[in-house]
């Protein structure tokens, strides 16, 4: 039987205070922050930052990857979020895109496969957003999360049993091109979402063989926050069980990724042998009824996810958020836009463009980022192995803020940057304070969007700050 | 490596140089006609007797035939060539070497760069079409990495280094101030430069070479046919070229104070021209200054200063229009204007009047009797470079 063997998520660094929005429209402030992509993020690359960590030592069968808002329609975005990871060929990747219930279907399917035997790396992601003033802006958030499923390893929670369901009713939609999406009012959606959310749970119970009194912790998440906070109240819920809330409150409600984040969140916390209730409200009902097991503690990250989302945040104005976002259209600095990348050279070069995969001379050791044929070392000729450097730490040489190449947020920020172990690369920097670039700053990688041209998103690897206590000190 | 030069064997007998500045008014075909009319007339000569031409632009027009089309050149040589900023440099380069192996009796070099119609602010070069993965950081962005790596490595602190960069566009602006040729003919003060707007880095507009559109040309022939053309002809010294391997941004010990290009050139210049002392054997020298740092670090590569010095040297005025060498006296890329494929042959038309007693007002006064024209095409660790040394006396 298969189960969670690994669960990680991704919240990007930039806050926008709800009482940014409040003052700027004149609306009434309701409090904290909700986390905002980055203007060089979406939903690809957050994916690819959720699983990379996940996947360090792990190599799935499959990928799935799953979206309420994809980048491409008529093209794949698993095989982006595939590429970005540096995932062999004969791994395969698969898109479940449009609406929050693709979540839970997935990791059903998902939990579905490893049971049969194949190893699945589900990834999701949000990036959410409404009109201006709208409660999908002030309470969205924007997140990804990566579950890894299979039955040959040894899980931290098991699957006991499952409970659906479904029916056809207008709460919210959006069109295919449209920016934000439409809500019925709230009432009605609470009103078939409350008994679709009970009638779940209690089919997924009895699935389990358990009742409403063994359950330790409750994950309701879904688009409907009105139907979600009401079905938390859980009629026969014992008073000492967990009710999950931390990750909305403060990320934001990050659609179909929010359930993942606040399931990581539990199992953050989670004794060995606690059943967990999982509820996905998403145009029906969805339930999950797991068991941790005595792995949970010991395959913990290092830092809980709930301490690592509150790190290193940075402020986003809301005129920069709406600009970020496409909503406040500004003038462009008078440069040349950047022209798309070309497709054949692209694929030429797709290791080192989609998993920053450099090499090194078989000679001398010397890295070579990009890639190089000739050693600029030694000048051997053809005697390279592959290097992926994704993962590898840097020191920035010398840097510069510079104001007059085309950003789609200038400045355009860079710094070259020296790879631990050898290699440098002049790289964009990204999530950064232009004052915070030092000589000698320690920064990682990240896999960003540089900027889109004829609807091509031009997808690399930028260098942001390192966040570690030991690395910052 | 093998490297004779060409000491000697061909002269500049003719240089035409247009105004570079803001020319809403000419095309580059204006431009072009101008300054080849200008170096026949200052050379005595005509299209027919010119044998073959070297063309120099970087982007304001393909082939030969930009230049034939524009003189209606009755079915004679034309090369058109490309080398970033050292483009102009590069069409005198081959031209000499054209008339030194015995091929023509006279050449002409041509370089143009009509760079204010794009309606975009800076340069912009078109790059092959990629996978989108070359940072797109700006020329002046890539120059000012050289600041606080300099800063760095020599103890400066970033004020005194930002008060070496203003000096630098001071001394400059001050040049271009009394060349009726310049973009920029107006001084500018210290603090006006200091806290003009921010463009990269430590680097402010004050601190990056002008936009312009212009054209510059010259006439080489044999050396010793010099003096049948001109009583004052400039003799060809060293025409060095170096590219380098481009690794500056890929290898982690080069520490972006230098230009190894810029080295290695000057190396191969001075032994071709016989000099062993630059700084006190040199006239004056046109260097490649683009942006305020650039000039900085040449003066150390270029051997004027020695290392971690030039930043004192700049400050102590060594390189002022009255210092023990004049640096840029006609006001250079920054307030001349850097019209890409004219500016290594408008060097060579300074050196020209200089050492010809004919710059009036920007005069130097001094019995040295040869210049230097340096150029650096791309940016640190990335680039090309050029130097040409010329003389008004043939060595014995």
């Amino acid at each position: 039987m298969s189960g969670i063997i690994a669960l990680d998520v991704y919240v990007p660094r930039h806050r926008l205070h709800r009482s940014a929005i409040a003052s700027a429209l004149g609306t009434r402030a309701t409090r904290g922050a909700r986390a905002v992509a980055s203007y060089d993020e979406d939903t690809t690359t957050l994916a690819v930052e959720a699983a990379r960590d996940l996947l360090a030592d792990r190599a799935p069968s499959a990928l799935l990857f799953v979206t309420g808002d994809p980048v491409y329609l008529d093209k794949s975005n698993a095989t982006v979020v595939h590429a970005g990871l540096g995932l062999s060929s004969t791994i395969t990747a698969h898109d479940m895109h449009g609406s929050g219930r693709a979540v839970v279907g997935a990791l059903r399917a998902a939990l579905d496969a490893g049971s049969a035997g194949r190893d699945v790396v589900l990834v999701t992601s949000d990036i959410r957003t409404g009109r201006p003033g709208s409660t999908d802006e002030t309470a969205g958030g924007d997140a990804a999360a990566a579950v890894y499923v299979s039955a040959d390893e040894e899980p931290v929670a098991r699957l006991l049993g499952a409970g659906s369901a479904t029916e056809e009713f207008l709460d919210r939609w959006r069109e295919p091109g449209q920016r934000w999406s439409q809500v019925w009012e709230e009432r009605f959606g609470e009103s078939i979402y409350v008994p679709l959310g009970r009638s779940a749970v209690d089919r997924a119970l009895a699935d389990a063989g358990l009742t409403i009194d063994d359950v330790d912790h409750l994950v309701v998440a879904g688009p409907h926050e009105r139907a979600v906070r009401s079905l938390k109240r859980l009629h026969g819920l014992r008073s000492d069980a967990d009710v999950a809330d931390r990750m909305t409150g403060t990320v934001g409600n990050a659609g179909g990724t929010g359930l993942l984040l606040e399931l990581a969140d539990v199992l953050d916390r989670a004794a060995a042998d606690a059943v967990v209730l999982v509820v996905a409200l998403a145009d029906g009902a969805d339930a999950l009824v797991l068991r941790t097991t005595d792995r949970v503690a010991a395959a913990r990250p290092v830092a809980p996810v709930a301490e690592r989302v509150g790190r290193g945040t940075l402020a986003v104005d809301y005129p920069t958020f709406l600009s970020w976002r496409g909503m406040l259209d500004r003038e462009p600095p008078r440069r040349p836009s950047p022209v798309k990348p070309s497709a054949p050279s692209s694929a030429r070069t797709s290791a080192w463009k989609f998993s920053f995969t450099g090499s090194r001379c078989l000679e001398c050791e010397a890295v070579h980022l990009p890639p190089s044929r000739v050693c600029q070392q030694c000048h051997a000729v053809d005697r390279m192995d592959e290097l992926r450097l994704a993962d590898r730490r840097a020191s920035v040489a010398t840097f510069t803020v510079d104001h007059l190449a085309f950003s789609p947020s200038p400045p355009f920020l860079a710094a070259v940057l020296d790879f631990d172990g050898g290699g440098r690369f002049p790289a964009e920097l990204t999530d950064v304070d232009a004052d915070a670039i030092t000589i000698g700053a320690r920064f990682e990688m990240t896999f960003r969007c540089l900027y889109e041209a004829d609807g091509v998103r031009n997808y690399f690897w930028k260098g942001r700050p390192v966040l570690d206590a030991e690395e910052v000190a | 490596m093998t490297s004779r030069g060409i000491r000697d064997q061909v002269a500049v007998v003719g240089v035409g140089c247009t105004p570079f500045g803001e020319h809403w008014d000419k095309g580059v075909d204006d431009l072009v006609l101008d300054a080849a009319s200008a170096a026949m007339r200052s050379a005595r000569t005509d299209v027919d007797a010119i044998d073959a031409y070297w063309f120099g632009t970087l982007a304001s027009g393909p082939s030969g035939v930009t230049l034939s089309r524009t003189l209606k050149l009755d079915y004679k040589p034309v090369t058109r060539v490309e080398n970033l900023c050292a483009t102009g440099s590069e069409a005198f380069r081959n031209a000499c070497y054209a008339v030194a192996s015995g091929a023509y009796d006279v050449a002409m070099a041509v370089g143009v760069e009509k760079l204010k119609d794009s309606g975009f602010a800076g340069l912009i070069v078109d790059r092959p079409v990629g996978d989108g993965t070359a940072t797109a950081t700006s020329a002046p962005a890539l120059f000012s990495l050289l600041a606080p790596a300099y800063a760095r490595k020599y103890g400066v602190s970033d004020e005194v280094l930002k008060d070496v960069m203003t000096r630098i566009a001071w001394k400059n602006h001050r040049n271009g101030a009394l060349n009726p040729l310049a973009q920029f003919r107006k001084e500018m003060s210290l603090e006006t430069i200091r806290s003009s707007p921010a463009v990269a880095g430590s680097l402010g507009v004050l601190d990056c070479s002008g936009v312009a559109d212009g054209a510059a040309a010259a006439v080489i022939v044999p050396a010793e046919r010099a003096y049948d053309y001109t009583d004052k002809p400039l003799f060809v010294k060293a025409l060095s070229m170096v590219a380098g391997p481009a690794k500056g941004p890929t290898d982690p010990t080069y520490d972006y104070t230098s230009f190894e290009e810029v080295v290695r050139c000057a190396e191969d210049a001075y032994r071709q021209a016989g000099i062993t002392d630059p700084a006190s054997e040199l006239a004056m020298a046109e260097v490649h200054d683009c942006f305020t740092p650039t000039e900085l670090v040449l003066m150390e590569d270029l051997g004027f200063s020695p290392r971690g010095q030039g930043w004192q040297d700049v400050l102590d005025g060594r390189f002022d229009l009255d210092g023990d060498l004049p640096v840029n006296p006609d006001g250079g890329l920054k307030s001349f204007g850097h019209p890409i494929g004219a500016s290594g042959l408008r060097m060579l038309y300074e050196c020209w009047l200089q050492l010809r007693g004919e710059a009036g007002e920007r005069q130097i006064d001094t019995p040295r009797t040869r210049a230097m024209t340096h150029n650096l095409g791309g940016s640190p660790g990335n680039c090309v470079s050029f130097i040409g040394i010329v003389g008004s006396e043939k060595d014995a």
